[in-house]
């Protein structure tokens, strides 16, 4: 009787518990356009029923002389009807300057603010990049929350993004 | 009895018609339906009447009816409106966060009569009937004319405090919200007439960039008992959408038929 309660009370345990890591690294083409604009970049965990579990980055305008930078979330299309919309900008740890071509790396643990309360469970991390005078692109990626085994998965963009790899260990 | 049960139907259809306007398609375009950012927010809007979607070719519409609902369900001033030879056009200030409803609000009348044997066709206000038409005018029909042209926007998040009918005419009460249409998707939207379900009525949904393709590509869908209809966005694209029913409910002394449309223009966004 008393082991069927542990069960049933560790059933309820909805956050984990044990330590996980999430690494990710996104990759921003160089371009050879005539008008270039570094993208905005959205980062985020979507669940099963396609609602944001978790907002892990977006690298905007912060810094726009006229501070219009917030003008073109818009453009983020799906973070932006998604999350975007009902968020604060410059928010702390989540919004930060657009980046240069190149890889770059953001990282995760499970004492994370954006990750600490997520649920064990499937989820789709999901890249959506979109440029100024350019296009857009998003790229998703399957992962389990927290991470069995130490697993790399990745998607390769076309147009706006390079090669996005997201590296999970428990 | 028979025949009793007969009048009884034909009671019934003739209290909601629905019928076809054949005449130019009246339209409302934004320069964006969904905004972010905190300060200057603005959208400018065309309004016009042409047989092409979205393309100011035939004539522009007045703006004297325009009436502009912000998110707090209060009235917004349109700003720089202008007149021209195609189109009008109007700057909107969307100095608060949330849906913002445009619309053009027409309540008129159109007759029909003799003056001396000639027949003669009249349009313009209501109250302008006594002193337009002349006492001598025989077979006179007067058919008050209602109607809603429509289209919205959103800065930040979508809300709904605008989009409450008015209980006037025909009317859309959204069940997706209007600034939330995603190609593939579908959205169900509810036609009221007078603030009531509108059931049974045909409603022509039509995507723009006409001028570029060969065929139409109309769809009609019809309101279910409810007033509901549902539709799924094959595309991305502007969308525009009219319904149109006739009446006996006017509140014109001298009509006996009430003709009420509605129209509004939709964005729908890529995935």
């Amino acid at each position: 009787m008393r082991i069927l309660l542990s069960v049933g009370l560790s059933g309820l345990m909805a956050a984990p518990s044990l330590a996980a890591d999430m690494e990710i690294s996104i990759e921003i083409p160089k371009l050879d356009v005539a008008e270039y604009h570094k993208p905005y970049v959205a980062v985020w965990l979507e669940g099963p029923d396609k609602k944001v579990a978790a907002n892990l980055a977006v690298w905007y305008d912060v810094a726009n002389p006229k501070q219009e930078g917030d003008k073109w979330l818009k453009d983020l299309r799906q973070w932006w009807r998604r999350a975007g919309r009902e968020l604060k900008v410059p928010a702390d740890g989540l919004t930060s300057a657009t980046r240069a071509p190149g890889s770059h790396t953001i990282k995760f643990d499970n004492a994370s603010s954006a990750l600490k309360d997520l649920a064990s469970g499937q989820y789709e991390l999901i890249v959506e990049a979109a440029r100024e005078v350019g296009g857009r692109e998003v790229l998703r990626i399957p992962l389990q929350w927290p991470p069995k085994d130490g697993t790399s998965l990745n998607a390769k963009g076309e147009h706006e993004l390079g090669t996005v790899a997201v590296n999970v260990k428990p | 009895m028979k025949s009793v049960i007969r009048a009884a139907a034909v009671l019934t259809l003739s209290a909601v018609v629905p019928f076809a306007a054949h005449a130019h398609k009246a339209w409302l375009l934004p320069s964006s339906t969904v905004l972010s950012g905190k300060d200057d927010i603005a959208v400018t809007v065309d309004a016009a009447a042409s047989n092409d979607l979205f393309y100011f070719d035939h004539r522009p519409l007045r703006l004297e009816s325009l009436v502009v609902t912000g998110p707090d369900g209060a009235k917004v001033e349109a700003e720089n409106k202008s007149t021209g030879k195609f189109r009008s056009s109007f700057d909107l200030p969307l100095k608060a966060p949330g849906t913002y409803r445009v619309s053009l609000v027409m309540d008129g009348a159109f007759a029909r009569y003799k003056e001396d044997g000639q027949e003669k066709r009249w349009r313009g206000r209501a109250e302008n009937i006594a002193k337009e038409i002349p006492a001598s005018a025989t077979d006179l029909v007067v058919t008050q004319n209602v109607r809603r042209i429509e289209t919205f926007v959103t800065s930040g998040s979508p809300d709904d405090a605008a989009l409450k009918p008015t209980g006037v005419g025909l009317e859309l009460e959204p069940v997706t919200h209007p600034n939330d249409l995603v190609e593939k998707s579908e959205a169900e939207f509810k036609l009221v007439l007078d603030g009531k379900p509108a059931p049974g009525v045909k409603v022509e949904i039509v995507r723009g960039g006409i001028r570029y393709r060969n065929q139409l590509g109309e769809t009609t869908v019809t309101t279910d008992d409810n007033g509901v209809f549902k539709y799924t966005w094959p595309e991305a694209g502007m969308y525009w959408i009219e319904a149109n029913v006739s009446d006996d409910k006017t509140t014109i002394k001298d009509a006996k038929e009430r003709r009420a449309g509605y129209s509004a223009t939709f964005e729908v966004l890529p995935e």
